[in-house]
């Protein structure tokens, strides 16, 4: 059997790719630099989704939730929590309130101070965790009542620092689509004077098949039949390569951070497997655009 | 229709004018021979006769078509009506001798209608050199090789620029009954050669029109051939 006629490259190949000598240092330059572009297109794709993920889980799940602190002193402390939290449970939007246990404080303040705190100690407010329903708080109604029934209680919706968190991870997202965008666009322009230089050195294959009859459109699909498939595999190569590296990233389990984010998640996967077409179409367009361009410059 | 008609046709490269006021019409089923010395335009008129050149003044119509106003769909339709045996032959090195001779049929999406190959190899005498590299045939070889390339396609119209050029005389006397078999076929033959004796040759088999550019333009040669 003739294993060597069902290659993938014999396979993929049609007898006008075979007229066009192929060019080593062309298709080397195609290979490598979609590899490349795949490879540096997973990260940005990693990084729009993932910030895209932190942005909606901050402006989404945060919104919902919110805290009361009541600083008061030692003796009227638990008059006033018990107050504020009578004001909470008869407030509309308000789905559940539940004071923070001394386990739960030790819990916040360990990263900071270390584990042996000594919590009685410190004059530590008391907080209430309040989670919103669907129908949300009425902040400044909540915080007037607050004000008359417990003096020392403050509202604090998370607004104030979970606004400029929100406007960074949009700002993180934009910037991941842009860098895709110049992804592409890096790619599209590597793989132009790629083809443009396999159109220099193929002038005179290029001038033959023109005194023989053929048509601008045969001498174009083979270069660009050419390119497509070089970008095609080279973007499956720098696709696996980095998707292997998101894969590989090391994990920062329960104290999941910015960057332990980073990694792709379920679907996220998914949206790798459009890296090699869309290398394939830039390629594509690319070549038959330069292509058909120098093929006007000749008789 | 006539095959190729010339009206005061001119070629020039910047200010030098190679052929001026050039007009010839060559009717189907003729014979005709261009002479003249190196460097007097035989290659530029033969080049501007399949579309290789345009013309910088008058008017050229292959096939009753002007050339001036064809698309470059078109240009690549009738150069397909006209085959070429090229001075230096126009082969792709990478590509053994039969696919060389089939690039017409390649690119003209006709491929598969490749099985006189074998026959017009054997009439050219290449027959055991089908799977030879260009760079390995002899002159003589690539002439003829080159001339199975350029009526493969069954031409109307065949054109041989110095098809003798690099091939002794016997081989130039076989290359030249190819092509006058051709014409008795009803092909339209134009030979562009400097090589008198083969024009004599010619003469006694076939009745043949002998052209020459001197100073610029087109005459019919007498009979002092």
């Amino acid at each position: 059997m003739d294993f060597k006629r069902w290659s993938l490259q014999a396979v993929l190949e049609t007898r006008a790719d075979k007229v066009v000598p192929p060019s080593g240092y062309t298709a080397r330059l195609t290979l490598f630099t979609s590899a490349a572009m795949a490879f540096l297109a997973v990260f940005a794709l990693a990084l729009s989704l993932a910030t895209g993920r932190l942005a909606d889980h901050w402006s989404s799940e945060l919104s919902r939730t919110a805290t009361v602190r009541i600083s008061a002193p030692a003796g009227q402390l638990a008059a006033q929590t018990k107050a504020a939290l009578e004001v909470l449970q008869t407030t509309p939007g308000v789905k559940s309130a539940r004071v923070l246990d001394e386990a739960d404080e030790r819990a916040l303040l360990e990263p900071w101070f270390g584990k042996d705190l000594p919590l009685d100690a410190l004059p530590i407010p008391k907080l209430i965790e309040v989670i919103e329903d669907d129908a949300g708080i009425d902040a400044n109604g909540l915080r007037l009542r607050l004000q008359g029934e417990a003096p020392g209680a403050i509202f604090d919706d998370h607004t104030r620092w979970r606004q400029p968190l929100v406007h960074a991870a949009d700002r993180l997202r934009l910037l991941g689509i842009a860098a895709i965008v110049l992804i592409t666009a890096t790619t599209g322009a590597m793989i132009t004077l790629a083809a443009s230089s396999a159109l220099a050195a193929n002038s005179r294959v290029i001038r033959v098949l023109r005194l023989v009859g053929a048509r601008d459109v045969y001498v174009v699909r083979a270069f660009v039949r050419q390119f497509t498939l070089r970008a095609f595999v080279g973007a499956l190569v720098g696709m696996a390569v980095g998707g292997l590296s998101m894969a590989t990233l090391p994990s920062a389990g329960d104290t999941s951070g910015f960057l332990s984010g980073m990694g792709l998640q379920g679907t996220d996967w998914l949206w790798l497997l459009l890296i090699p077409p869309l290398a394939a179409l830039v390629a594509f367009v690319a070549t038959r655009i330069v292509a058909f361009r120098t093929l006007k410059e000749l008789t | 229709m006539r095959v190729i008609e010339l009206t005061n046709v001119s070629y020039g490269y910047g200010d030098t004018e190679l052929l001026s006021d050039v007009s010839l019409h060559i009717q189907p089923g003729s014979f005709h021979f261009l002479t003249g010395p190196s460097g007097s335009g035989k290659t530029t008129f033969l080049r501007l006769c399949y579309l290789d050149l345009l013309a910088t003044a008058g008017q050229i119509t292959v096939f009753g078509k002007q050339v001036a106003e064809m698309t470059r769909d078109e240009v690549a339709f009738t150069r397909r009506r006209i085959g070429v045996v090229h001075q230096d032959c126009q082969f792709l090195d990478h590509l053994p001798l039969s696919q060389n001779v089939t690039l017409p049929l390649e690119v003209a999406d006709r491929a598969d209608e490749d099985e006189n190959l074998g026959e017009l190899l054997t009439w050219v005498g290449l027959a055991d050199r089908k799977s030879a590299l260009p760079p390995q045939l002899s002159g003589g070889e690539r002439q003829r090789a080159a001339l199975a390339r350029a009526i493969i396609m069954s031409p109307d119209f065949v054109i041989a620029d110095e098809p003798t050029g690099n091939v002794d005389w016997e081989m130039s006397q076989r290359l030249l009954s190819l092509l006058i078999e051709l014409n008795k076929m009803g092909k339209t033959i134009l030979i562009a050669t400097h090589d008198l004796n083969l024009i004599r040759v010619a003469k006694s088999q076939v009745a043949a029109r002998v052209l020459r550019i001197r100073d610029k333009q087109l005459q019919l040669a007498g009979a002092d051939l």
